[in-house]
């Protein structure tokens, strides 16, 4: 079969036969140009049994692609949607949609301003090369317990807004991710973007990793801190850790140790001690469960100094 | 097989090509369009040999579908080079003895003109931590490193 492609056409090239008996001997490749489009070719797939992959920079989805025993599928690219190449930062919130590159916010002058934390974490995934196709909202779907961008997004309040049949719902971050490579969207779903709040100017985030190399690495744990100070005083917080349990978790016992001191010596001790609780790492070749727990202790209370600096610095 | 019709612009010249859904653009620069210039490492983006521009992003090719070109632009290895000659770090490359084997080196002249592009005078810190995606297993990266602040001298100060 030739079809001509174009994806400001949203032209589908899957063979009738195929959609019809279930059965798919080769990749195929669909662009849609709308949502409503793209949710109608994943159902229309489910119904019949079909897989699907949803790309957006694929960084991930083509490696995967080439791993053996993996099946032909109809490759659904969501570039071509205007709802996903959403990046939009006003006083009502910010929005990032799952097409929007890596490279695109990084290089974001006001969202280095307002969220430090959570693009120091996305700078952190891969290379120049990676963070030009990459997003972090594959980063998020992707699911891997060291996903760097995750337990930044949770910190920050991150909100997925998830295609549906009937429109679209939304989830929390931390709801999100449900095991390890597993998440949330159920078949025919897919991710459009994050929304966020905007952070206050006495609210700054922080994410640190530990890897053993400073480029190219994948975490050994990590940790996720947004902050909101007054005077000297901590008024609330959000700590996640990350590649330490199945999936990123939130911590609401190590921000309930933050909030309302001076984020002193004591506090942060707690909030450390909070995190090596909430902890459930296992043993790899990047460290052991011991380790990687008095790791992340470390780590959130060094994350949690640096977001304080951040708001008191300036 | 389903075969898909592309049309994209490579190194400045409207191209058409076949592919198959699931075919990398290097393959497709490789394998269907004879740009042999462009290498494969890894195949797994982590080297960076494959590296090219498209709409003036680096990316690795071996993580892109050829399919995903339709519409846009691509720069490889062999459209670096102008009607003049070689270009500056191309020139730099040859002058510090920056590439043994030579396989790594299409990956690391294309991303170090991106880099170029954003970043006119780099200092050495910045240039490693860009490069930090091409992988060269021969020079040590010291002359890599030196060929991409020559160039960059050289293209400050023509002449």
């Amino acid at each position: 079969m030739l079809d001509r492609f174009n994806p400001c056409e949203g032209r589908v090239t899957v063979p009738t036969r195929e959609i019809n008996e279930g059965i798919m001997d080769n990749y195929a490749y669909a662009a849609p140009s709308s949502v409503a489009e793209t949710v109608a070719l994943l159902a229309d797939h489910a119904s019949a049994g079909r897989q699907t992959q949803i790309l957006a920079g694929g960084t991930d989805v083509l490696v995967q692609m080439r791993a053996p025993g993996h099946t032909p599928r109809t490759i659904v690219d969501i570039k071509a949607l205007a709802e996903t190449n959403r990046f939009e930062i006003s006083a009502a919130g910010i929005y990032i949609g799952s097409a929007v590159p890596s490279a695109v916010i990084n290089e974001n002058a006001q969202l280095q301003e307002i969220l430090p934390g959570l693009l120091e974490a996305a700078d952190l995934i891969g290379s120049t090369q990676i963070q030009g196709r990459a997003t972090i909202c594959g980063n998020l779907c992707n699911a891997s317990p060291a996903g760097d961008s995750i337990p930044a997004m949770i910190a920050a309040g991150a909100v997925c807004e998830i295609a549906t049949h009937s429109g679209s719902r939304d989830l929390p971050v931390e709801e999100f991710v449900v095991g390890v490579g597993r998440n949330a969207l159920a078949a025919g779903e897919f991710l459009l973007g994050l929304k966020l709040p905007m952070p206050a100017s006495n609210t700054k985030d922080a994410y640190l990793r530990f890897t053993p190399r400073t480029e190219m690495d994948i975490a050994v744990a990590g940790v996720g801190v947004s902050l909101t100070v007054e005077g000297k005083q901590c008024v609330n917080a959000r700590v996640a850790i990350g590649a330490v349990a199945p999936t990123a978790r939130l911590v609401p016992a190590a921000a309930q140790a933050l909030i309302g001191t001076e984020l002193d010596a004591q506090a942060l001790q707690m909030a450390g001690e909070a995190c090596k609780a909430a902890a459930s790492p296992i043993s790899d070749k990047r460290g052991t469960v011991e380790y990687r727990k008095k790791v992340v202790a470390v780590l959130c209370r060094r994350a949690v100094a640096i977001a304080q600096q951040r708001v008191q610095g300036g | 097989m389903a075969r898909l019709q592309v049309e994209t612009t490579i190194n400045g010249e409207v191209r058409e090509f076949l592919c198959d859904a699931e075919q990398s653009m290097l393959d497709v620069l490789r394998d269907e369009l004879g740009l042999t210039g462009t290498k494969e490492g890894c195949g797994t983006g982590d080297c960076g040999a494959c590296s090219v521009l498209v709409d003036g992003r680096l990316v690795c090719s071996c993580l892109m579908l050829g399919v995903e070109s339709s519409g846009k632009s691509v720069e490889t290895i062999e459209g670096i080079a102008g009607d003049e000659g070689l270009h500056p770090l191309q020139r730099q490359f040859l002058e510090n003895a920056a590439l043994q084997c030579g396989i790594c080196t299409p990956g690391f002249i294309v991303a170090a003109k991106a880099l170029l592009a954003k970043d006119p005078n780099p200092d050495e810190e910045t240039i490693r931590y860009w490069l930090a995606g091409n992988l060269c297993r021969c020079t040590g990266y010291d002359k890599i490193v030196r060929a991409v602040q020559d160039a960059a001298a050289e293209m400050s100060h023509p002449g």
